[in-house]
């Protein structure tokens, strides 16, 4: 079976996250570019599968700038058999559904049987890309899986949405995202990180992909304002009185 | 045949496979009252759509577009979708709407890329200014304020739960069936359905005006049982951190933060959660924020506007009974 894990590199959520006011691109001077913590699981998704069942082929995938390889390298330590990178400057800014165009041409050229991306990421937040990229490889997308049970030719799992819970199961080749209850990943050991060096490696261009960001409809930024930080107000330590001075000062608020 | 406004909105009304229409229908239709004429879409099995578009038109849609499916209760997203895009091409729409719910955003995902429009998620408003729609987003936490629009053509947008207050009036709308040329696209298959049961009375996290939310710090899931005790005398929603949820304290459904839900409620009270930035990210456009920790040096006091650096099994019951003597 052969299995991409879609990798997104995000600003660091412990770091200084800031946008550039002019543009409204991300401002890479702030926090460090690291992977999406939900893609590790992802990852680990695939790779207990892989475990368990000799034969399994796993392609990390990602898109994005010249920092992407350093995140790329961890999933080749972590266990990933092989790493895409689509770079190019046109991607500068690209908006979502451009985004996911490039995935799913990425894809469609390494070839796949099942397709694992992560539920949300920490910084677009869309959660979009998953089933995006499902329509256009035209297969099936199971997302916010809570729960997944990988076979030969299907995955079932389980899906919570704000309905109810849902048992679902599709067919593959198919796409699936999954949420952050699933196991944290496996960290790379130095066997892993020794062997990411000599794992296949691939470069890609929008030209390689045949793809011209057209003139289609796109999603644009228009204006970008800075909120100003929050500040600390009173703080007191108990002396025995506490829960009476919150209750004086919700009511002062008239907050109760 | 009916005709549809030039300022016409789409909004996806979000049908449960046992035909419940979901109350984020109620945001979506205001929003989309306020910018243009609200035209609003069902999709459901077979004899239920009479329902839900009644209910389309309590939430204030004018007209509502009805798409029973024979297989809206066995195939996820596919009949939605097909559905979307067959009433899309019937109103051309200026923007279509749909909820940033684990279903409308899968289907607003869906939707875009086959008909290669521009997509908007998690919006907490929409405007219109002389070139049409334009959508209002919070990002990073609420650090900072973003405007989108589209380049052309109609822009698909998610919008954040709970973030509208706008209320349509409640119309009698004019209900048309539309007929779904099936896409044949593969889709996922429903093998099994258990419904939300509104257990409690306690509000909903998304929208609630007060929030309590409880972390780590309260130890155990029994003694979680006090966070409830105070939401309740507060009549607020329940929150909860991710080492909380991940503890095993509440379900996921509760976790506030970066990978849970946004709130920005009156009044939010963190009982023994350390304000991880992952945390603020979720509750930090809060009006009024209180934090009660026992350590000092805790980051959630650098954002409370009242902090209490005490335990919180000694403070949380005063502040209950004094509560309760204040309304005598
Ligand atoms: C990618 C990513 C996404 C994340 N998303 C989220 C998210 O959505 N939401 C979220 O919350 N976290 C999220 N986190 C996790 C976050 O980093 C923190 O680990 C988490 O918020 C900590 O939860 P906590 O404050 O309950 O626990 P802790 O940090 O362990 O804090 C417990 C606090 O309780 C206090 N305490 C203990 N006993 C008492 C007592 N008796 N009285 C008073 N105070 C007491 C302690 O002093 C301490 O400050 C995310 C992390 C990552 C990497």
């Amino acid at each position: 079976m052969k299995i991409v894990v879609l990798i997104k590199e995000v600003p660091d959520t412990w770091g200084d996250r800031r946008l550039n006011s002019e543009t409204g691109l991300l401002d890479r001077a702030g926090a460090e570019p690291v992977v999406d913590e939900i893609n590790e699981r992802a990852l680990e998704v695939a790779l207990t599968y892989a475990d368990a069942q000799t034969g399994t082929e796993i392609v990390a995938l990602a898109i994005g700038p010249a920092s992407v390889p350093t995140s790329l390298r961890k999933a080749l330590g972590m266990g990933a058999d092989s790493a895409v990178h689509v770079l190019d400057d046109a991607l500068v800014g690209a908006d979502i559904t451009l985004t996911a165009q490039v995935i799913a041409a990425a894809i469609k050229r390494i070839g796949f049987d099942l397709v694992i991306a992560g539920n949300v990421s920490t910084d677009g937040g869309g959660s979009a890309i998953p089933s995006m990229v499902a329509e256009l490889l035209g297969v099936p997308g199971a997302t916010y899986l809570n729960a997944v049970e990988i076979t030969v030719d299907a995955v079932t799992g389980r899906r919570e949405t704000e309905a109810g819970s849902f048992g679902v199961k599709a067919a593959l080749p198919a796409v699936i995202s999954i949420t952050e209850a699933l196991p944290d990943a496996r960290f790379p050991n130095f066997k892993g990180i020794m062997a990411a060096k000599k794992k296949p490696f691939e470069t890609l261009s929008l030209g390689d992909l045949d793809i011209t960001p057209t003139e289609e409809s796109r999603s644009i930024v228009l204006n970008v304002t800075q909120r100003p930080a929050r500040t600390a107000g009173t703080v007191i330590t108990d002396e025995g009185d506490a829960g009476q001075q919150l209750a004086d000062f919700l009511a002062k608020n008239q907050l109760i | 045949m009916t005709e549809f406004a030039t300022d016409s909105i789409l909004v996806l009304v979000e049908v449960s496979p046992s035909g419940a229409v979901l109350p984020s229908a109620a945001g979506l239709i205001g929003a989309a009252a306020a910018i243009g004429s609200p035209v609003a879409l069902v999709v459901a099995a077979p004899g239920a759509g009479p329902a839900a578009a009644k209910a389309a038109g309590e939430f204030g849609a004018t007209q509502v577009l009805v798409a029973e499916r024979p297989d809206a209760a066995t195939s996820l997203l596919v009949p939605t979708v097909d559905s979307l895009a067959a009433a899309a091409a019937l109103v051309s729409p200026q923007a279509v709407l749909l909820s940033h719910s684990v279903q409308g955003r899968d289907v607003a995902a869906r939707f875009a890329a086959r008909t290669g429009s521009a997509l908007a998620v998690d919006a907490v408003g929409i405007s219109r200014d002389d070139e049409g729609p334009v959508v209002h987003h919070s990002v990073y936490g609420g650090s900072y304020l973003v405007d989108s629009a589209a380049s052309s053509g109609a822009i698909v947008l998610t919008v954040r739960q709970g973030a509208i207050e706008a209320r349509a009036a409640a119309t009698k709308p004019t209900i048309e069936t539309l007929e779904v040329p099936a896409s044949g696209m593969r889709d996922v298959d429903i093998v099994d359905f258990e419904e939300v049961v509104v257990a409690s009375s306690r509000p909903e996290l998304r929208g609630a005006k007060t929030v309590v939310s409880g972390g780590r710090g309260l130890g155990s899931a029994e003694k979680f049982a006090l966070v409830e005790e105070l939401a309740d005398v507060l009549g607020a929603a329940v929150g909860a951190s991710r080492a909380a949820v991940d503890a095993g304290y509440v379900p996921q459904s509760h976790q506030v933060g970066q990978t849970g839900v946004t709130v920005a409620p009156q009044l939010y009270i963190a009982l023994g959660i350390s304000g991880a930035i992952q945390h603020r990210a979720g509750m930090q456009t809060a009006k009024t924020i209180v934090a009660i920790n026992k350590d000092a040096n805790a980051p959630i006091f650098e954002i409370a506007d009242f902090g209490i650096v005490g335990d919180l099994f000694a403070v949380v019951p005063q502040l209950v009974s004094a509560i309760q003597s204040k309304r005598k």
